[in-house]
């Protein structure tokens, strides 16, 4: 067991944590990865079923034994009520990301939740606009549009307003299929009824809501997230900064913010550059206070003001390794529950902060948007006050961080390029840019860490595919160096030359999971702009790592979207021929997209390619 | 000489030691790619009301084997070494008549080809396949005279924390 960390991650700071880890005797996810092997097949193929209590029941998969549930249901049924369910608890997941987004919003405008400003007018107008908010007096157009953002969670009438967004030939789609989203909460809700015993049980109609339910999210909760936090914290615009463990300071008190929402985490950015903290961080020792992030609330923070990022997904066991972390700040999703257990081992003080959230171990300082900013001082102070207690004898910190550049929200790209998306259309058409792809997820201990991400991040830009990135694969890039406008080196001669003479690296960080609808937009302006659907476009999307229920959500909205998706890791659906038809094959015809399944990131980046030069020449482009 | 042994009381009714054997006996070992292989598998979890208790039941690859016994056709042979009953397919007929003597009834039938099938003990195997998926150890694999003797070991704890509790 030693020495299996060389082909659990590619990156070198984590396999030097795990070695740690292990000779400390601390259990890390790879560790308890391995005592689950082998993993149920049942669970892995789908077949199992606990949706009501004459199971639980499941399928033989090779045709010897039961074929059927107790109620009936084939595995075909049961595959496609199981997705449906991770669709809905990915779309719920991001749908009360959106809303608490929102009400803070509007408790701000309400002058309820003082810590907090608009940051950004011009996006807030634009916004209003799209909801058709003409009044525009005092604070009066901007709680009309805080309603109306509401509004769409519980809309009874007409659709989700943002699916306006996409280009019209792909609503007509949504149209015709009937999949339209119409409210967001109602589409999830619908998910959990249908997969009620004895429901609905054609493979074929539940897999349909899973696309209405997942465009939703894409169209509706994450852009509302992305939306409402532009206004908030301001739209993120390129800047520098770095990642990986390397990131935390010997001789600062370290403060990480993990988890998904920059509510609270804009706050504590805030408080720790209070010169009334640093001064206290001073008075016990410390050089001052470094704040850095772990995955999505990392994201939110680097994107925003440079905060560097210490991991991804897999890394957060190992921040607390170091030793060298005051407090662990989390608010929720992607949050592992064995954190707690870890944090005692140290001195780290393991905060959650989320009303929704607890975790064993944790320390709670439950966040209200009222007091934010008094609550993210009383963070600051815990994890300043904290420090002495820090074991030096117990610091190891990975010297392994890199430089990255960061912030490109579309309007950072449409600023890039001049106001326009046409010289990134024109360099597609000319064909120094192949087309675009976006690799974006979690990570997931079936696949040697970061290998899954880097490799095929590397191999597309190599043949001139232009990488947008969010997520976990956005620090996963980060972390190897490939954000560096330096990287375009590592890119074929064309991607080159359009990086070099506009100063952007190859692969561009778009942002968290939630700003995965920023590369919607993109794409629904690229199409708009040509005069064809989304589908039509040389665009693929990949999730290389991916694990979480949020994931499968985003596979199915970028897929209803008409962008070719590969999966890296094999989701529970192949106990399904049915299933595993109508994601692969069928929903070709219905929605112009499908899903392929291949964990080697080599040959993934040989089927986008062959994906997206069958598209160039369907367009009559140059191959 | 070593042979799975099962504790029954240990066991959950997952069947992953029923899907670890089908797929071993695929030809291509994985999971995913074994579904368009449909193999099939060697052993049989059974279930028994009376008790709610799950049972796992695989070939035990009898010392004093019937089955090979009978084959007309000598397509199942027992290595003198490993003790293991071999199944030849190649002159294998079909008969059935090692499946009307075992008396575990174990021997399966083989739809495509129409033979007989049964537990090889995976021979590509350290330890076979099913006893490596159990998750709960309720299949093991090992030498029959060290497993009695660990068991009589652990019997004879037993029998001596109560002698000394009754004398105290
Ligand atoms: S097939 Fe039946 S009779 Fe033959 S060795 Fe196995 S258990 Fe014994
Ligand atoms: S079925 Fe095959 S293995 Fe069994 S007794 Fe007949 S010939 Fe022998
Ligand atoms: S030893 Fe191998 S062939 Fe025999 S039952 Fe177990 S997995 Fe199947
Ligand atoms: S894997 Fe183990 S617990 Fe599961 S059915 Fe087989 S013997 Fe029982």
């Amino acid at each position: 067991m030693a020495n299996k960390t060389a082909t659990e991650s590619i990156d070198p700071a984590t396999t030097k944590m795990l070695l740690e880890a292990r000779r400390a005797g601390l259990e890390t996810v790879w560790d308890r990865f391995n005592k689950q092997q082998p993993q149920c097949g049942f669970g892995q193929l789908g077949i199992c079923c606990r949706n009501c209590n004459m199971g639980p029941c499941r399928i033989d998969p090779f045709g010897d034994g039961p074929d059927k549930g107790v109620c009936g249901a084939t595995a075909d049924i049961i595959v496609a009520r199981n997705l449906l369910r991770m669709i809905a608890a990915g779309a719920a997941a991001h749908a009360d990301h959106a809303r608490d987004a929102v009400i803070v919003f509007k408790e701000a405008l309400e002058g309820r939740a003082r810590s907090y400003q608009i940051r950004d007018e011009a996006k807030l107008r634009e916004l209003a606009a799209e909801y058709n908010i003409s009044s525009w007096g005092e604070q009066g157009g901007a709680a009309d549009l805080a309603n109306a953002l509401l509004s769409d969670f519980g809309r009874q009438e007409g659709y989700v307003t943002l699916t306006r967004r996409a280009p019209e030939k792909r609503r007509k789609i949504w149209e015709s299929l009937g999949i339209s989203p119409r409210g967001i909460d109602r589409e999830i809700v619908e998910c959990m009824h249908r997969t009620h015993m004895g429901v609905d049980n054609d493979p074929l109609h539940i897999l349909q809501h899973g696309l209405r339910t997942s465009i939703a999210d894409g169209w509706g909760s994450s852009m509302i997230a992305t939306e409402v936090q532009d206004i908030l914290f301001g739209t993120p615009s390129p800047r520098r900064s770095e990642a990986n463990l390397g990131v935390l300071k010997e001789d600062e008190v370290n403060i990480i913010v993990h988890g998904h929402e920059p509510i609270l985490s804009e706050m504590i950015v805030e408080a720790a550059s209070d010169p009334e903290m640093i001064k206290l961080a001073k008075s016990v020792g410390a050089n001052g206070i470094n704040v850095a992030g772990i995955c999505c609330t990392g994201n939110e923070v680097l994107m925003r003001h440079g905060i560097p990022v210490a991991g991804n997904f897999l890394q957060q066991e190992l921040a607390v390794i170091t030793g060298a972390v005051e407090a662990m700040v989390v608010d929720v999703q992607c949050i592992m529950p064995s954190l707690g257990g870890l944090a005692a081992c140290y001195h780290t003080k393991f905060i959650s902060t989320s009303p929704k959230a607890e975790f064993p171990g944790a320390l709670r300082m439950e966040f209200s948007e009222e007091r934010a900013a008094e609550i993210a001082r009383e963070i600051v102070r815990t994890a300043v006050e904290n420090y002495p207690k820090r074991d030096r004898g117990r610091v190891l910190i990975p010297r392994e961080r890199s430089e990255c550049m960061v912030g490109f929200s579309v309007e950072a790209i449409l600023k890039a390029l001049g106001g326009t998306p046409q010289p990134l259309i024109d360099a597609i058409v000319n064909g120094s840019i192949k087309g675009i792809a976006a690799v974006v997820g979690c990570n997931n201990p079936k696949v040697p860490h970061d290998h899954g991400h880097v490799n095929l991040v590397r191999e597309l830009i190599r043949n001139n595919v232009l990488v947008v990135t969010t997520g976990c694969n956005a620090i996963a890039c980060a972390k190897a160096g490939l954000l560096r406008p330096a990287a375009a080196k590592e890119a074929g001669d064309g991607l080159r030359g359009v990086c070099e003479s506009l100063g952007v690296p190859p692969v561009l960080h778009m942002g968290s999971c939630v700003d995965i609808s920023r590369i919607l937009v993109v794409a629904a302006a690229i199409a708009n702009k040509l005069g064809v659907d989304i589908s039509d476009l040389p665009v693929a999307g990949a999730a290389p790592e991916w694990m979480s229920e949020k994931a499968v959500s985003i596979g199915a909205y970028v897929v209803a979207s008409g962008v070719f998706t590969v999966l890296g890791t094999v989701p529970p659906v192949l106990g399904s021929p049915v299933v595993t038809r109508i994601l692969t094959k069928d929903l070709g015809d219905a929605v112009g997209a499908t899903f392929a399944v291949e964990p080697d990131p080599f040959k993934a980046s040989k089927l986008i390619i062959e994906h997206i030069e069958s598209k160039r020449r369907a367009l009559g482009l140059k191959v | 000489m070593k042979e799975i042994l099962v504790r029954p009381e240990r066991c959950m009714g997952c069947r992953s030691c029923e899907i670890a054997c089908a797929v071993e006996h695929s030809q291509s070992r994985d999971l995913f790619r074994a579904l368009s292989e449909m193999p099939q598998k060697r052993l049989f979890v059974e279930h028994v009301p009376e008790y709610s208790l799950a049972v796992p039941i695989l070939c035990r690859h009898c010392e004093d084997a019937p089955c090979v016994a009978v084959c007309p056709t000598g397509a199942l042979t027992q290595d003198a070494i490993s003790g293991v009953v071999r199944h030849n397919k190649d002159i294998c007929i079909g008969c059935w008549t090692c499946a009307s003597v075992c008396t575990y009834g174990v021997i399966g039938r083989d739809r495509r080809a129409r033979v007989a099938i049964k537990c090889d003990r995976c021979p590509d195997l350290e330890v076979p396949a099913c006893v490596s998926a159990c998750p709960t150890r309720a299949l093991i694999y090992g030498d029959v005279e060290e497993i009695s003797s660990s068991k009589r070991a652990e019997s004879a704890l037993k029998v001596a924390r109560g002698v000394a509790v009754s004398s105290r």
